[in-house]
């Protein structure tokens, strides 16, 4: 057990991240019905821009600019790849958001040459050692949770009691009833993406401050991983994405800890698999609706 | 006054309304009735800015609202209860009553309005706290219904509501209609339930496929041959 608890205090962090990501997928899959595949890519370039940032100007400059510059990304890419396709079949918007995806991959490749950019501790305090039931970890690991749970409570919050949350329920139900109230549908889809794309920024300051360097594919893994929580904790679901996130993100560090760390990624992916197949609405989720 | 004139509306090839024109007095209440359609759902979901006409023109007062945007419309005093009710399934009746309110900022007034739509339906008081996706049939129509009231409408415009309906709930709905109407709101109503529409009607026009063939009183259209025999069955 001893030998366990810091992969346990791991993976509570990993969640964590995870759940950041997770929210941005299901909050945009609730509202239109679209998997955001440039949502992992949008977390990579909060990466990036931290690191450019923390570089060149005091931290509590450059983070809050990685977050306005994050949720510039997520809403400008709304409303110039997704917006015009309001009423083209799903199948273009998916087409679209790959699209989108990898031209933000390839313009990455050309501002960093290709060439992962190292991350060199941005973020002082919270890379600092700390020592916790005997284990020894940085104190990002335990930040990220705390963070984390916080960010999920003033959502669920912002989401159930006030009005912009009511319409943000309204619209993921229907569209058309929705505007019947006067609800401007473009403003709570922007809003759906400046939550997600912000969200997705911070679990980037966090995940990155542990990793050696930001290369332009580091979207990648953590924006699978976070897809496999949003969709086996019910896509569309809030709870359930951040959920999932916590037992993938502990899931991977057991397994880890237990020294088979190269099965740890086909883990998560055979979860994916086995709930697409046992119970494809997840745990949270609700019966699949189209939506007109 | 709402006064529509030969509006055209075509959904890509489709011509749903093929230069249709009507008017809506203040105060009275005007139903549209017609078979399956026929266009008369196209008719309020263009007035409301849903859908986007051809040409022609639809005056509000004396104001375009043609072009305009769905909120300005429903600001400028026009609301609609969607075929099928519609409401929201996952949020309480209170809820759904509150963001029929949604683009009003008099707090005070708002809650006042809620207990007038209660006062109006006890029934929906009751439910409250109730998911409206719990409802029956009728419960959700009187909800779609005190929803667009929350707007505080002039005019109230509402697709079929007895879609489904047993019919002494049929009656209920039909009575409020009425009240809503003594209270003031303009009403236009549309039924292919021909027979209790015509008989609140202050004027009525029959809509066959995307055109107005006939117009008059409720009274006349309720004793003309013609509409006897198309909308209220022989016994009738
Ligand atoms: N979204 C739509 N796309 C294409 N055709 C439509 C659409 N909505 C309605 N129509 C067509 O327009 C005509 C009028 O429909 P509608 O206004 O719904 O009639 P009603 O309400 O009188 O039953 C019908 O032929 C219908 O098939
Ligand atoms: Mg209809």
């Amino acid at each position: 057990m001893q030998e366990l608890l810091p992969y346990l205090i791991n993976g509570i962090s990993v969640g964590g991240q995870y759940a950041l990501i997770a929210i941005g997928y299901t909050l945009v899959y609730g509202i239109l019905r679209l998997i955001n595949f440039a949502h992992g890519d949008v977390f990579m370039v909060a990466g990036l821009v931290m690191v450019y940032a923390t570089t060149s100007m005091p931290f509590y400059i450059a983070l809050p600019l990685v977050l306005i510059a994050t949720v510039i990304l997520g809403f400008v890419i709304e409303r110039v790849a997704y917006k015009p396709l309001r009423s083209a079949p799903r199948m273009s918007l998916m087409i679209s958001a790959i699209g989108v995806s990898y031209l933000i991959q390839n313009l990455a490749f050309y501002i960093t040459g290709g060439v992962p950019q190292p991350v060199s501790n941005p973020i002082p305090w919270i890379s600092e050692n700390v020592t916790i039931l005997g284990a020894s970890t940085k104190r990002v690991t335990l930040v990220t949770p705390v963070l984390t749970i916080l960010l999920v409570v003033a959502l669920v919050y912002l989401i159930n009691h006030t009005k912009i949350g009511m319409a943000m329920r309204a619209a993921a139900k229907d569209f058309e009833t929705a505007q019947l109230m006067g609800i401007k549908i473009n403003a709570v889809i922007s809003m759906t993406f400046v939550i997600g794309s912000f969200l997705a920024a911070v679990g980037s300051m966090l995940y990155f401050t542990n990793y050696p360097s930001v290369a332009i594919t580091s979207g990648g893994m953590p924006g699978l991983k976070a897809f496999v929580a949003a969709v086996f904790g019910g896509i569309g679901s809030i709870p359930g994405a951040v959920v999932g996130a916590f037992i993938i993100g502990l899931c991977e560090e057991i397994i880890k800890g237990l020294g088979y760390t190269t099965f740890s990624d086909a883990f998560t992916f055979a979860l994916l698999i086995v709930v697409l197949c046992v119970k494809p609405t997840g745990l949270f989720g609700e019966k699949v609706t189209d939506k007109v | 006054m709402l006064k529509i004139e030969n509006l055209h509306v075509n959904y890509g090839g489709i011509q749903a309304l093929r230069g249709i024109s009507l008017e809506v007095p203040d105060g009275k209440i005007v139903t549209l009735i017609g078979a399956n359609g026929a266009g008369k759902s196209t008719t309020l979901r263009t007035i409301t800015g849903l859908v986007k006409a051809a040409s022609g023109s639809i005056q509000w007062n004396g104001e375009e609202l043609l072009g305009k945007s769905i909120d300005k419309i429903v600001t400028s005093g026009i609301a609609m209860s969607p075929e099928g009710r519609r409401v929201f399934p996952d949020m309480t009746v209170l809820e759904n009553l509150k963001i029929g309110a949604y683009l009003r900022k008099d707090k005070a007034e708002i809650e006042k309005d809620i207990k007038w739509v209660y006062s109006l339906f006890p029934r929906l008081e009751e439910r409250s706290w109730q998911l409206a996706g719990t409802l029956s049939g009728g419960e959700q129509q009187m909800l779609a219904v005190g929803r667009a009231l929350m707007s505080r409408p002039k005019l109230m415009m509402l697709d079929e509501p007895s879609l489904g309906l047993a019919p002494l709930v049929v009656q209920d709905i039909f009575s409020i209609i009425r009240e809503i109407n003594r209270q003031g709101v303009t009403v236009l109503l549309i039924e292919q339930n021909a027979n209790m529409a015509l008989k609140i009607a202050d004027l009525a026009y029959v809509l066959e496929t995307g055109t107005i063939t006939m117009s008059g009183t409720g009274a006349e259209l309720l004793a003309d041959e013609r509409v006897k025999e198309a909308y209220l069955g022989k016994n009738s």
